[in-house]
């Protein structure tokens, strides 16, 4: 199977490569785009990959921070059954998406421009030059939350080719890093207004699917949250369109 | 070419009739963060035969397993359908976030793919995928799978050590994280059919309230479980 999607994968970055130098040559007749090669070869012009990323936030009132948006060829931003890294304990904790955007990993990294409210829509653009990636990372914190954040890891878009999309509905995880007290205090969204990023783990220390919200309504006496902000699955529409 | 051609076209129509024996590698993730399984059976079986049908009353054998993580039934039934069986690959208990992974070889005719497990902390709440029909394409396959109710026995919540059929109450919570003393959340079940689990409600008074389930850990979303197929 691996070698299967390795040959692909070359005959598309070939497929590419052609296409490319032969949009190079400007005067040709369009009639004579068959297999034409030119002689001698045109060049290396740098060649852009470029996307659109369409993000609805699906929850009733769970604002989402600052998207993270990812370009890479390797790793993971999270693993189920393992311990977040700091900076996705930073993004789950707190919204914060600067360390996760600078990770070794991250070939391209893109921004959210601000925090993405219930119901409401953002599109973020996104590209990188001479290196087709292998895979797109998306994270992003629920802020009514301790450490709630979803999103997508490293999933393979190495086959998308240029004017098509990938849609995908995303389930929310929890951090492990931060128990899910709902206090006040913890709570760095407007329903707390409390502390974010704490660099103490105080909970299982792994990675899973969070559990939702439960809120002072439906049993947790010291939560500050109310029935309004608890979620289920799915969290977020994703659409990812490659464009160039 | 006409060798070819008629070559493919053998190959088409055996492989409509009957998919003959696969190599499969299983991976079996718990996604929650609080939630055990109990032993688990995988199965690779025919399309006459499921472990369950949603909407109708559960077996006694899924009601062994739902209730006290009993397999034997299941598998027994299985066997006597000449399904291909793994028995308990985790050799014992599936924490939360943990994954297994077994091999099974199916037998000719054996298409389908079902899993099973019992949730604890609950009274009769599994994660199951049933009736799974596996790719012939050889590749990699991933599944989501949710939490059903098996609909006979009462959603109490209270840990008693209760695990045989018909026996009310939770058998235990692994982690040793339940509370005692609860009151019991409900003594009915409104819907005696196989459905989707609406989740454990649980409480946050470890020795009181109406349920022995802690609310900030043993509740969950779906999907609980991932299944990743590796088809040789």
């Amino acid at each position: 199977m691996i070698s299967s999607n390795k040959f692909k994968n070359t005959s598309i970055a070939l497929a590419i490569g052609i296409s490319t130098i032969l949009m190079g040559c400007g005067g040709s007749d369009k009639k004579e785009d068959t297999m034409v090669m030119p002689d001698p070869p045109a060049p290396a012009v740098p060649v852009n990959y470029a996307y659109t990323v369409k993000v609805v936030n699906l929850t009733t009132a769970q604002p989402m921070s600052p998207l993270a948006v990812v370009l890479h060829d390797e790793g993971e931003l999270w693993n189920i059954g393992e311990m977040a890294s700091d900076s996705l304990e930073k993004l789950a904790e707190s919204g914060d998406n600067a360390d996760v955007l600078a990770e070794s990993i991250v070939l391209s990294g893109k921004s959210g421009a601000g925090i993405l409210m219930p119901g409401m829509s953002e599109m973020v653009e996104i590209n990188i030059e001479d290196n087709m990636p292998m895979y797109f990372s998306l994270a992003t914190m629920l802020v009514n939350t301790n450490d709630a954040f979803t999103g997508t890891t490293a999933m393979d878009i190495s086959n998308l080719a240029v004017d098509e999309s990938i849609s995908l509905l995303t389930s929310s995880y929890d951090s492990g890093t931060e128990k899910n007290s709902e206090l006040m205090a913890t709570i760095p969204g407007p329903a707390g207004g409390g502390e974010g990023y704490n660099d103490m783990r105080d909970d299982v220390d792994y990675v899973a699917m969070h559990p939702g919200v439960i809120s002072k309504d439906d049993g947790l006496t010291q939560s500050v949250l109310t029935q309004d902000h608890r979620f289920d699955n799915p969290t977020l529409s994703i659409t990812i369109t490659r464009v160039e | 070419m006409k060798i070819n051609k008629s070559i493919l076209a053998l190959m088409l129509a055996t492989s409509s009739v009957a998919v003959s024996a696969q190599k499969l590698e299983i991976t079996v993730t718990n996604l929650t963060q609080g939630m055990h399984y109990t032993p688990i059976i995988i199965s690779a079986h025919d399309a006459d035969t499921s472990l369950y049908q949603l909407g109708e009353m559960a077996s006694p054998e899924l009601q062994a397993m739902a209730e006290g993580g009993d397999i034997s039934g299941l598998s027994t039934m299985l066997m006597n359908a000449n399904a291909d069986v793994v028995e308990n690959p985790a050799a014992g208990l599936l924490g939360p976030a943990m994954s297994t992974t077994t091999m099974l070889d199916t037998a000719d005719g054996n298409m389908y793919l079902s899993i099973a497990s019992m949730l604890l902390p609950t009274n009769d709440g599994f994660v199951a995928l049933n009736g799974w029909k596996i790719p012939s394409e050889a590749g990699t396959y991933k599944v989501m799978l949710n939490a059903y109710d098996a609909g006979t026995e009462a959603n109490d919540e209270i840990i008693n050590g209760g695990g045989a059929s018909g026996t009310p109450g939770i058998p235990v919570a692994p982690a040793s994280n339940g509370g005692t003393g609860g009151t019991g959340v409900t003594s009915t079940e409104a819907n005696t059919y196989v459905h989707v689990h609406r989740g454990n409600l649980g409480d946050d008074d470890p020795m009181g309230g109406i349920s022995d389930v802690d609310n900030t850990v043993h509740r969950w979303l779906n999907p609980v479980a991932s299944v990743t197929v590796v088809v040789k």
